[in-house]
């Protein structure tokens, strides 16, 4: 066996044994096949194809396709929305619990995005179809802070596993449009959690329109100072005007509650109060089902100013994914396991309709008359 | 491609400023490649062999460089805040564009494939040199 000609070579002992034979050879070709199995091996497990029954972001987005249709260029839930601008000025009250600089005394810009859930982008408006409010902050040094908001007081599942159960237990049967009573009955035995979660969301019924509308953030997350402290927190948006002129009930029309915002925002700006609460010790960071005591210490952070709506297109709030997790330092995630499963399948939904084709947005701003 | 939901943060935390001090790396070894004479080919090695050395070599080198610009694009075109760690973060490199966003994710998972593939060709050869072989080829890349 020739060896190396030409080449300077330390004396190094373990390969000192310059004769190849057919067993040493077997041997090493072993040891590469096993190194290229568990290389490939960790790949495939990473990417889920070891494991089939397992509720990945992509089989958690196919639910929402299963349940609403595929709507092409469409978010997979909170389809029919509104993009929105404005600002956040900020009071300087919240730097006492959280050192991002959002809480700093002064004025950011916001995108921001109304919707109603679920994934029909034409769904007619309803009064108890759950409202959402997404805000992204804009601040200083390409820092974001983005957050999802709903009209309920609770979540109503405490894993990423119950939202998914429940979603495909919400499919309507054809023949009456609504859902199978005896699948959402049997969701519910399984999810007592679920249960309790829907008794304290009806005990708050939605407000007449978004404008009156009181969002709330839901999960935890975890606030540091600039001493190093860290609390527990929850967010509220809450609303400064009170009572939407009122709405015709028979002719409602299909966008009415867009409808009602676009115009009331043609009028003057929309505020909400953006407010902090404190969580205790003893208060779970983990479940968004259960609500922490009214007593908790509150801040008045500052005001989010709506000034202008805008139909969704290329590069307003359409083409944001309001993930929860993009966080401005001084903010970090809880251990909510529904605030990773959101991030990933956000994800998942943004990719997919920023490669399918865009169609037109249902609430169209320009189409809504202003009543004087 | 990731199938985890609750790992999820967690490996993009990791990815981000990964990918980063990769693309640093990268950079530094290609200024070091192009500015010194590799040691010669083993002579046991022959022309075909030596052709696929070199191709493949070039193709890392392609491959580890455009991957963590590809990323640090589609972030940009997606509108999101690039961040390396803590309030530490880098400025986009590409317009805001949905549409951009889309045909840079493809390409990110195009060459993550790619690069997977010849990184796992690149090391099993590596090691049957060294465990089959034994013919010391992997002192050409060490010291």
């Amino acid at each position: 066996m020739p060896d190396n000609q030409g080449v300077d070579h330390p004396p190094d002992r373990w390969l000192n044994k310059a004769t190849l034979t057919r067993r040493g050879a077997l041997i090493g070709m072993a040891a590469v096949a096993g190194v290229a199995a568990v290389d490939v091996g960790a790949f495939a497990y990473a990417g889920g194809w070891l494991r089939p029954d397992a509720l990945t972001p992509s089989r958690f987005a196919d639910g929402f396709e299963q349940v609403y249709g595929r709507h092409d260029g469409f978010r997979r839930n909170h389809a029919k929305g509104l993009s929105a601008t404005g600002s956040f000025a900020s009071n300087g009250a919240g730097a006492a619990v959280c050192k991002a600089a959002v809480f700093s005394a002064g004025t950011v810009p916001v995108i921001g995005r109304f919707s109603l859930s679920g994934g029909l982008p034409d769904q007619p408006d309803k009064p108890d179809t759950v409202r959402g409010l997404a805000l992204a902050f804009l601040l200083p040094n390409g820092q974001q802070w983005r957050t999802a908001m709903i009209n309920l007081p609770v979540f109503p599942d405490s894993t990423p596993e119950g939202f998914y159960e429940r979603l495909l237990a919400s499919k309507p049967l054809p023949a009456t449009s609504q859902p199978d009573p005896q699948k959402m009955e049997a969701f519910l035995v399984r999810h007592p959690e679920t249960a309790e979660a829907m008794k304290i969301i009806k005990q708050s019924p939605p407000s007449p329109g978004f404008s009156d509308s009181t969002f709330h953030g839901l999960n935890a997350f975890h606030a540091t100072n600039d001493k190093g402290v860290t609390v527990a927190i929850r967010w509220t948006a809450v609303p400064l005007q009170t009572g939407q002129p009122g709405v015709p009930g028979a002719s409602a029309g299909r966008d009415y509650l867009f409808d009602a915002l676009i115009r009331a925002v043609s009028r003057a700006p929309l505020a909400w109060r953006l407010v902090l609460t404190i969580g205790a010790h003893e208060d779970p960071t983990d479940d968004a089902t259960k609500p922490w005591p009214d007593s908790r210490p509150t801040i008045d952070a500052g005001t989010i100013s709506i000034g202008a709506v805008q139909t969704e297109a290329a590069g307003n709030a359409r083409d944001i994914n309001f993930d929860p997790l993009v966080l401005p330092d001084g903010i970090a995630a809880s251990d909510d396991p529904l605030l990773s499963a959101r991030s990933a399948v956000y994800a998942r939904s943004f990719t997919r309709r920023a490669e399918e084709p865009k169609r037109p947005s249902e609430v169209n701003v320009s189409e809504v008359r202003d009543e004087r | 491609m990731v199938a985890s939901l609750s790992y999820y943060p967690l490996l993009l935390a990791i990815h981000r400023p990964l990918g980063v001090a990769i693309l640093v790396f990268a950079v530094v070894r290609l200024v070091n490649r192009l500015t010194h004479h590799p040691p010669p080919f083993l002579a046991t090695m022959g022309p075909l062999e030596r052709r696929v050395a070199t191709w493949s070599e070039r193709l890392l080198y392609v491959l580890l460089l455009a991957q963590p610009l590809v990323g640090w694009a589609m972030l940009s075109a997606a509108r999101f805040p690039i961040v390396v760690y803590g309030p530490l973060h880098l400025a986009g490199i590409a317009p805001h564009n949905i549409t951009l966003y889309a045909v840079l994710r493809i390409s990110h998972s195009i060459l993550a494939l790619l690069l997977f593939l010849t990184f796992t060709a690149h090391m099993c050869a590596v090691l049957f040199h060294t465990l089959v072989l034994r013919d010391r080829l992997i002192n050409r890349m060490a010291f």
